[in-house]
């Protein structure tokens, strides 16, 4: 059978102590080479998702695209682009990620999980970074109100970070075994968008068509995030025990197929 | 002590798995010095890996209560796009390393001066040999994995790693691989002989060169 290298007798909180440092050693190393030291540096971590969802709720408060309803469009925007960015990022950094980092395979301590880690632990704080700025930033501005239920919203943003979490694990792992992965994900995040929740309440389908939509465990993160927000405008449809139940069948796969990637991998 | 008990390694290839060895046995005891002998191809670089955990065993186990190096005077393990100065900084946070004291040490060694901080690919292939060396030595192991170290730098680096390596590091255990055996004889006090898809140990030097020689021209 095939055994993995047996580290010298390490309790579980030795293993997390290690695992937190190497974690954070690529952390700083993935700031310094993504943003380098050139002008405001590590900022763009959130500056970046922040002018997209500016530029987007701009966009979608002009042309009022969505209801002629009395919904406040700006906090609409806001949620449903910022949580877009969450499960279409993790996904996409991951993606081929282990390629250009088989050379810190070198170092016994660094694993394919703590690559995946740094890389989604940096998403994840700069989309949310950008969230809690910008929800502040308008409020202060008058174009939204605060949130009516801050709590639904972070439980709604942690099931949404979970979902792009191990989609992102998952794809990212088995992109070192084929490289369509990369070709196809591109565009299905891309038809994803307009089906993810996004831009239109789940209210507003036609019934037939929202028991499909809500198939998407993305559609169940968004709409609870705008309950907490302003659900005293629409009727939410989300049932995070679904969501929780697709999360967790995806973290298992993603799991299983980094430990595959793991035992091939052969670093330069 | 690190163990390796019935260890074997296959690369997957279009004809199904070819494997590099199978049942390979080794003990090495702390302080011991162990040579493994084998042509070009033998599988010797693998055995290293496998050893230093950079690839996994696809059979047996490998068992340690020692730190192990990655194998010296390779430089690979470096980001390309960073400098000298970040790449070191990266491994002490890996190994748990104060930052200040490696880079001081590593600079002594490696004599680079101001290209600590330039982008490892404004490096030669002499300056990357030497910040790869110097940080293995600085990071410190007991067990050293060293692979062909011969073929690396001029005769001054070479004297230096002997210094650092073989005086000053004598009471490590260490693990050489070449394809010469005088360089084996040199410095190990055993040898085996990577042949026929798996490892030969023998006590004796002599005993070790005979089956080498023997064997090299399969």
């Amino acid at each position: 059978m095939a055994q993995m290298h047996e580290p010298p007798p390490a309790s579980l909180l030795q293993s997390w102590a290690i695992q937190r440092r190497v974690i954070g050693a690529l952390l700083m190393r993935e700031v310094i080479t993504r943003y380098g030291r050139h002008n405001i540096g590590f900022l763009w971590l959130f500056v970046e998702p922040m002018i997209f969802t500016i530029g987007v709720t701009l966009l979608w408060t002009a042309t009022k695209a969505v209801h002629g309803s009395d919904l406040p469009i700006s906090a609409f925007a806001l949620t449903g682009y910022s949580s877009v960015l969450v499960w279409r990022n993790m996904p996409s950094r991951l993606v081929g990620s282990i390629e250009p980092n088989l050379s810190l395979m070198y170092h016994r301590n660094v694993k394919v999980i703590d690559i995946f880690s740094a890389r989604l632990l940096l998403e994840a704080v700069g989309v949310g970074i950008s969230f809690l700025i910008l929800t502040l930033f308008f409020a202060a501005v008058g174009w939204i109100k605060l949130p009516e239920d801050p709590l639904k919203v972070v439980l709604g943003w942690v099931m949404l970070v979970w979902f792009g979490s191990s989609l992102g694990m998952f794809l990212g792992a088995l992109s070192n075994r084929s490289e369509l992965i990369d070709k196809f994900w591109h565009p299905m995040a891309y038809l994803l968008f307009p089906l993810s929740g996004a831009a239109f309440l789940v209210e507003s389908l036609p019934a037939e068509f929202r028991q499909w939509i809500l198939y998407l465990p993305m559609v169940h993160g968004v709409e609870c995030v705008r309950d907490g927000f302003f659900g005293s405008y629409f009727t939410p449809y989300y049932d995070l025990g679904y969501m929780a139940l697709c999360n967790l069948g995806l973290s298992l796969f993603a799991l299983a197929e980094i430990r595959r990637a793991s035992r091939n991998l052969v670093p330069a | 002590m690190i163990q390796l008990q019935n260890v074997g390694k296959a690369y997957e290839t279009r004809r199904g798995p070819r494997w590099v060895f199978r049942n390979v046995d080794l003990t090495i005891g702390r302080g011991e010095k162990i040579g493994i002998l084998g042509r070009n191809g033998a599988g010797k670089s693998t055995l290293i890996r496998v050893i230093s955990g950079i690839e996994q065993t696809n059979e047996g186990r490998i068992v340690s209560d020692m730190s192990i190096s990655w194998p010296l005077a390779f430089s690979g393990a470096f980001q390309q796009s960073l400098t000298g100065a970040d790449n070191v900084r990266f491994i002490c946070r890996v190994y748990n390393k104060d930052i200040p004291d490696i880079i001081a040490l590593v600079d002594e060694f490696a004599e680079l001066g101001a290209y600590m901080n330039e982008p490892i690919r404004s490096y030669s292939a002499g300056m990357r040999a030497r910040l790869g060396f110097g940080v293995s030595l600085a990071v410190d192991f007991d067990c050293f994995l060293i692979d062909e170290i011969v073929a690396v730098g001029d005769a001054r680096f070479q004297q230096k790693c002997h210094d650092e390596l073989f005086v000053k590091r004598r009471d490590r255990s260490m693990i050489i691989v070449s394809h010469n055996d005088g360089y084996i004889r040199e410095h190990c006090d055993r040898a085996g002989v990577l042949a026929q898809n798996t490892l030969t140990n023998f006590a004796d030097m002599d005993e070790a060169y005979a089956f080498y020689k023997a064997h090299e021209r399969e």
